[in-house]
């Protein structure tokens, strides 16, 4: 597919002119919360002699995510995002799922950055139309474009078999079942693939679900509790003189734990 | 006749007496074309550690430019190459003894103790001669800096003959005869050249060192100076000479590592100077006493703040300083027991968990272990609290510190509030 | 037009572990030394701080430590037959970027290969006949001994402080190392690390099945430490953020903590770092090297004279730098002509999954190379006649980490998510463990790099090409090898063991291993090597070129531990031959 092919597609499939609402704060300072990498790190030294650079207050940490409204998402895309999410990994007597667990935030804030555009990716044509499964990823369509393209193709898909229902509104087991076909490729979306929208989701609600809250997701480090990891603690020594011991202290993050005093 | 007295014989005079007069610093005689001098001179320049005052950042050694902060505001250090128009290439080897002993310039205005005259008046005339004479031998840059950056009312000079006349006695070293000879030496360096008690002194309103609290510690551009007297707790006390010897030539020792100002002091001084000028000073500083305050009884465990600051320890800190700790030797300071740790003043610890550190490196401990910034992750109340937890743990028992001492400290090294 | 800078005596391309180590040892006789690294500099508080760098997404998902794809990528293809796509999101390895390279986000499993690995095709053929030897091969003896090669291990382990036990101390068996091993001069540099609980349980079951297991030799050290340079480093924590990640306390051995420090003091050296290298320059006649060209940050093209250029960019950039500059003969697989590009390599990886009945295996108290290994299986320690493939292994029990959003294991069968998913997460996680089998590859025609011809880097150069597959003689030896690991993972008390068995054709998709091998390999035979002994350019003599492009087959071993003897190697063969007379230092 060449360029001007796909930015006729951009277009095509850019978010609609409705404002979305976001109780209270400005887009602008969402915007910069969303979790945004910083793409160079210890770049400042481009020639280096005689000593170690050093500077005071170097450190490079990505800016916390503030949960509450939506960067990328429109209002209803958002809800079918929370809608599957909470089938993949649903609240029940173990704990929170993947979507009280703030995973749709967490992946609007990364549609966000540069994983959103797939920016650090080799992204030059031409794009095969029939790779090898060895081959991997050669689809030209970002994250980004893959959610607005995909959950529009899903919604469509339910208006149609549904009786005009959207995802959201369908009972779990009906969700399941379409979730498994779109896992499996079984279920042909109109101008999209099934199973692209199924494995990104899948895979952006795994790192949603485990990765440090300070992301969006993982709120409470529910995910972590899940398996008893301990998150960022760095030494373990301790563990390693005691093994096939219970490890007892709660998981910290990035940001601390209850412990540290509220920040 | 052996070889070795065949070279002494064919030496020239004036050679054989210089080289006599390198193991004694009160001779006369210097010769500012000698090259014996002018060696002489660059090795009590590396003492002096004129450089480190005397370079902007970035800028050519000696030529001037440093913004040095004082309580009264900034001044610009002056440039010392031989320039004729912007350094000191008019001067006369009187006029730099003048400066070195008064504090004043040629023609009589004076300088402000920023330049450290206060402790450079015990250097001896030789001495201050042969520094002369080294810095005749640089290349003359030229480096206009300006030397009026105090707002009023410290911009008026001649004020400073009332300071003077409070707070500055002239005069060159005098050994104390009921003294060894090592002490002598190390005293001639520690009052003198060395000017440690510049920053290892506290500073009254006038920013005159107090000369009653004389080495029980100070403060310098947001570090902590700590107490270098004998003080079995605060100071010198539990370190042998060998400990010190060691941690002013490769910057640590019985795990502690030179940072901030001390980690220039080294690298550009200290580690430069012969092991028994070295010696001497560690002498000196062991035998000349003992001052410091008591403990005071450490925060109980039980105390909100230690429970917090544990938890940042245990969770954040230990893997590098260890849960006990104990540190890592060569890599990361032993907190335990450490002097730094149980001065009154903690804003050493505060701002290095703010802002990061790098430790000294020279060619034996090349690494200069870095301590990471932290300031993004840990608010005032949180580092408040390990700063407490650390001073009163292991061991220790020291003030408590606050969350408002935390914020002001932050804003001196980051210029922003957390 | 590229602006010529003065001279240098010697230039590297590529800031890694060999280029360091060559840096720091040529800089101290007092050559002027410039290095050239496209990659940012990198140091340890700023960019390993503890309170950014245990951030799995950041580092272990997104890859913000790596080669960015979009800067520089390869395009792959299973056999000539087929057409190469580019590699456009890493995944079955992951190629470094900045200083240190990828001495800096490795795990720190540092190896010798064993003495039969050094001649492993006489050795086969020796033993078992030409005909064990599989169709197609390009299997070379090396051109070095591992008797040549061992004082040099010696001392790229000193230069890590590597961790482990030694099992041949100049020929007397040793007990709690690997007796397989070749023998050594000196113990290692510190002790084996702390093991866990799945290592007790590892070790009792292989020894109790007549095998040797022995604590992994780690570049994660056990202890505080400070190397021949003065370079300190501090006890590893098991913190479990080792590969893909910087240490943030200075445990994990990398040119940061073992090199640059003592680098950086010499007066000579120069580090220019977000310098792309483009090419090396050659004389007209093509024989001799003059320097090099690279494109700085601002995209200004500059011209590095230099009298010796020391090429040491990752294996894979190695055999992309020599075909973009034209040295040596490109590798043409259709005629099976021609050097630059052939006999690439790789790893294979194969093991048996155990799930436990009740354990609590804490793995995410782990460390890169923590870990029990044995050599019962690798190399020829064992009678290859019955099996048919040539190869081997060595199998290990350990935990690199237990980070969540890549490992969150759930017993075979169970439902990829939902409640079901949900609760297998939940109770598998502290209860499983592995033991795997890290194999040989062998050369072959088949397998090979060169130019791709339709994708391009965005200075315009074509991308390479890596034409690989795994052939039937290493899926052989990987499945028996995965045979074996369910032997032992069943004697450890498994509930259930799986078999993991090599299936399939080579796939970009899941991680694999970084451990690419070839491509400039280094021989006796000019007609099928890029390198003679002493890693330096047959056809260019002030060209030399370290790193794994270098070896002309993959052993059953990570091949760090043998680029650094092959370093201090070729160093010694710089500092003592070819500075005092330059040219060939050996005869074609």
């Amino acid at each position: 597919m060449q360029t001007d092919d796909r930015s006729a597609m951009r277009a095509k499939f850019a978010r609609p002119a409705e404002q979305p609402k976001h109780s209270g704060m400005s887009r602008r300072s969402l915007l910069a919360t969303a979790a945004l990498l910083i793409t160079t790190s210890g770049a400042t030294a481009r020639v280096v002699t005689k000593v170690l650079p050093w500077r005071p207050n170097e450190a490079y940490p990505v800016t916390p995510v503030v949960p509450g409204g939506w960067l990328f998402f429109t209002a209803d895309e958002a809800a079918v995002v929370d809608a599957i999410v909470d089938r993949l990994i649903p609240t029940d007597e173990l704990g929170p799922g993947a979507k009280d667990s703030g995973v749709t935030t967490f992946i609007d804030r990364q549609l966000m950055g540069p994983y959103g555009g797939h920016d650090w990716l080799y992204m030059q044509g031409p794009f095969a139309d029939k790779p090898l499964p060895t081959q991997g990823l050669q689809s030209p369509l970002t994250p980004r474009q893959q959610y607005r393209q995909g959950l529009a193709a899903l919604t469509a898909y339910c208006k149609a078999n549904f009786g005009g229902h959207a995802f959201a509104d369908l009972s779990n087991d009906d969700k399941d079942k379409l979730l498994a076909g779109m896992e499996k490729g079984d279920v042909k979306f109109e101008g999209f693939s099934s199973r692209m929208l199924f494995s990104t989701v899948y895979a952006n609600t795994m790192e949603g679900y485990f990765a440090d809250p300070i992301y969006g997701g993982n709120k409470d480090m529910a995910g972590w509790k899940l398996i008893g990891f301990p998150g960022v603690r760095y030494d373990y020594r301790d563990v390693m003189d005691n093994p096939n011991k219970t490890y007892t202290l709660p998981p910290v993050a990035l940001q601390g734990r209850s412990a540290w005093g509220a920040r | 006749m052996s070889s070795i007295v065949k070279q002494i014989a064919t030496l020239r005079p004036r050679y054989l007496l210089a080289l006599a007069l390198l193991a004694m610093p009160s001779a006369a005689l210097a010769d500012s074309d000698n090259y014996v001098d002018v060696a002489r001179g660059k090795a009590l320049v590396t003492a002096g550690d004129c450089v480190a005052c005397h370079t902007a950042p970035g800028g050519t050694p000696f030529a001037g430019g440093l913004a040095l902060q004082t309580p009264f505001g900034a001044i610009m250090t002056p440039n010392i190459t031989p320039d004729n128009a912007t350094g000191i290439g008019s001067w006369s080897a009187d006029d730099f003894a003048r400066a070195m002993h008064e504090g004043k310039r040629p023609g009589g205005t004076r300088l402000y103790p920023a330049f450290p005259y206060t402790y450079y008046t015990k250097v001896t005339r030789a001495d201050s001669d042969a520094i002369f004479a080294y810095l005749r031998s640089l290349d003359p840059v030229s480096n206009t800096v300006n030397r009026n950056t105090l707002p009023f009312p410290f911009n008026i000079r001649s004020s400073m003959s009332a300071w003077n006349a409070l707070f500055f006695t002239p005069g060159v070293f005098k050994p104390d005869p009921n003294k060894s000879e090592e002490f002598n030496r190390g005293a001639y360096l520690v009052e003198g050249l060395g000017h440690c008690g510049a920053c290892h002194t506290p500073l009254n309103a006038f920013g005159a060192n107090k000369s009653d609290k004389y080495l029980q510690g100070g403060q310098v551009d947001n570090w902590t100076a700590p107490n270098i007297t004998n003080d079995a707790r605060a100071g010198l006390g539990k370190w042998s000479v060998d400990d010190v010897v060691q941690y002013l030539k490769v910057g640590q020792a019985r795990g502690v590592i030179a940072s901030g100002p001390m980690k220039d002091v080294v690298e550009n001084s200290t580690s430069k100077m012969s092991d028994a000028d070295l010696k001497a000073m560690a002498v000196y500083l062991k035998e000349r006493g003992a001052t410091g305050s008591p403990a005071p009884s450490p925060v109980s465990a039980d105390d909100g703040r230690m429970k917090v600051g544990e938890a940042i320890y245990v969770d954040t800190c230990s893997a590098c300083h260890v849960r006990n700790g104990s540190g890592i030797e060569h890599v990361f300071p032993k907190l335990a027991g450490a002097t730094i740790v149980a001065q009154d003043d903690p804003t050493s610890l505060i701002r290095i968990i703010i802002a990061g550190g790098r430790g000294a490196a020279t060619d034996q401990r090349p690494t200069g272990p870095a301590m990471p910034s932290l300031g993004f992750r840990l608010n005032d109340e949180q580092i408040a609290a390990v700063v407490t937890y650390v001073r009163n743990s292991f061991g220790n028992a020291a003030s408590p510190v606050t969350a408002d001492a935390v914020k002001a400290v932050r804003g001196n090294v980051t210029g922003a509030a957390d | 037009m590229a602006r010529r800078l003065p001279r240098k005596d010697v230039v590297i391309v590529g800031l890694g572990w060999t280029g360091s180590i060559l840096a720091l040892e040529l800089a101290r006789t007092g050559l002027n030394v410039v290095a050239i690294e496209r990659g940012p500099w990198r140091d340890t508080a700023a960019d390993f701080n503890i309170g950014t760098a245990p951030d799995e997404l950041r580092y272990g998902v997104r890859h913000e430590m790596f080669l960015r794809p979009r800067q520089e990528t390869m395009t792959m293809r299973n056999n000539s037959s087929q057409t190469a796509l580019p590699i456009r999101k890493w995944g079955s390895f992951l190629p470094g970027n900045g200083v240190g390279g990828a001495g800096m986000h490795w795990n720190g499993q540092t190896w010798r290969f064993l003495p039969d690995d050094f001649r492993i095709r006489s050795h086969m053929t020796e033993r078992y006949g030409e005909g064990i030897l599989p169709e197609g091969n390009h299997i070379q003896d090396w051109p070095v001994s591992y008797d040549e090669l061992e004082p040099f291990y010696d001392q790229f382990e000193r230069c890590l402080g590597v961790s482990g036990k030694a099992g041949n101390l100049k020929g007397a068996i040793q007990a709690g190392g690997n007796r397989f091993e070749g023998a050594r001069a000196n113990e290692y540099p510190t002790p084996p690390m702390k093991q866990g609980y799945s290592q007790e349980l590892f070790m009792k079951a292989a020894s109790g099945m007549g095998l040797h297991p022995f604590p992994r030799p780690s570049a994660n050290l056990s202890s505080a430490y400070t190397n021949q340079y003065g370079c300190s480093m501090a006890p590893c924590t098991y913190c479990g953020f080792c590969e893909r990640f910087g240490c943030a306390n200075s445990s994990k051995s990398s040119p940061q903590t073992c090199v640059l420090p003592a680098l950086v003091r010499e007066p000579t050296f120069e580090a220019r770092t977000e310098c792309e290298v483009m090419k090396v320059n050659l004389t007209g006649d093509g024989k001799m090297a003059t320097g090099v060209t690279y494109v700085d940050a601002n995209g200004e093209e500059w011209e590095q004279p230099a009298d010796l250029v020391l090429v040491c960019a990752f294996s894979i950039f190695n055999v992309r730098l020599l075909l973009l500059s034209g040295i040596g003969k490109p590798y043409d697989a259709a005629k099976d002509e021609g050097v630059v590009g052939r006999n690439y390599a790789y790893q294979t990886g194969s093991g048996s999954t155990a799930f436990f009945e009740d354990a609590k295996f804490n793995p995410f108290a782990a460390a890169g190379s923590l870990g029990c290994a044995l050599d019962d299986y690798n190399s020829d320690n064992f009678d290859h006649g019955p099996h048919g493939f040539v190869g081997g292994a060595s199998i290990t029990n350990a935990y690199t980490n237990g980070r969540p959003i890549m490992y969150h294991p759930t017993p075979k069968g169970t439902p990829t998510w939902g409640s079901a998913w949900k609760k297998a997460v939940h109770e598998t996680y502290q209860r499983v463990t592995s033991v795997g089998a890290q194999g040989s590859v062998m050369s072959y025609r088949a397998n090979y790099i060169d130019l791709d011809p339709t994708y391009k880097d965005p200075l315009g150069r074509p991308l390479m090409r890596i034409t690989f597959d795994y052939q039937e003689n290493e899926r052989k030896m990987a499945n028996f090898m995965a045979e074996r690991c369910e032997e032992i993972a069943k004697a450890m008390g498994a509930k259930t063991a799986t078999i993991n068995r090599l299936n399939g054709p080579w796939s970009v998709i899941p991680y694999q291993t970084t451990h690419n091998t070839g491509g400039t390999v280094m021989g006796s035979d000019p007609t099928t090597s890029v390198l003679n002994r002493y890693l330096q350019s047959w056809d260019v003599p002030n060209v030399f070129v370290t790193g794994a492009s270098a070896f002309p087959q993959n052993a059953g071993y990570n091949p760090t531990g043998t680029v650094g003897a092959l370093t201090y190697w070729a160093l010694d063969a710089i500092l003592n031959k070819y500075l005092k007379s330059p040219g060939a230092l050996v005869q074609k």
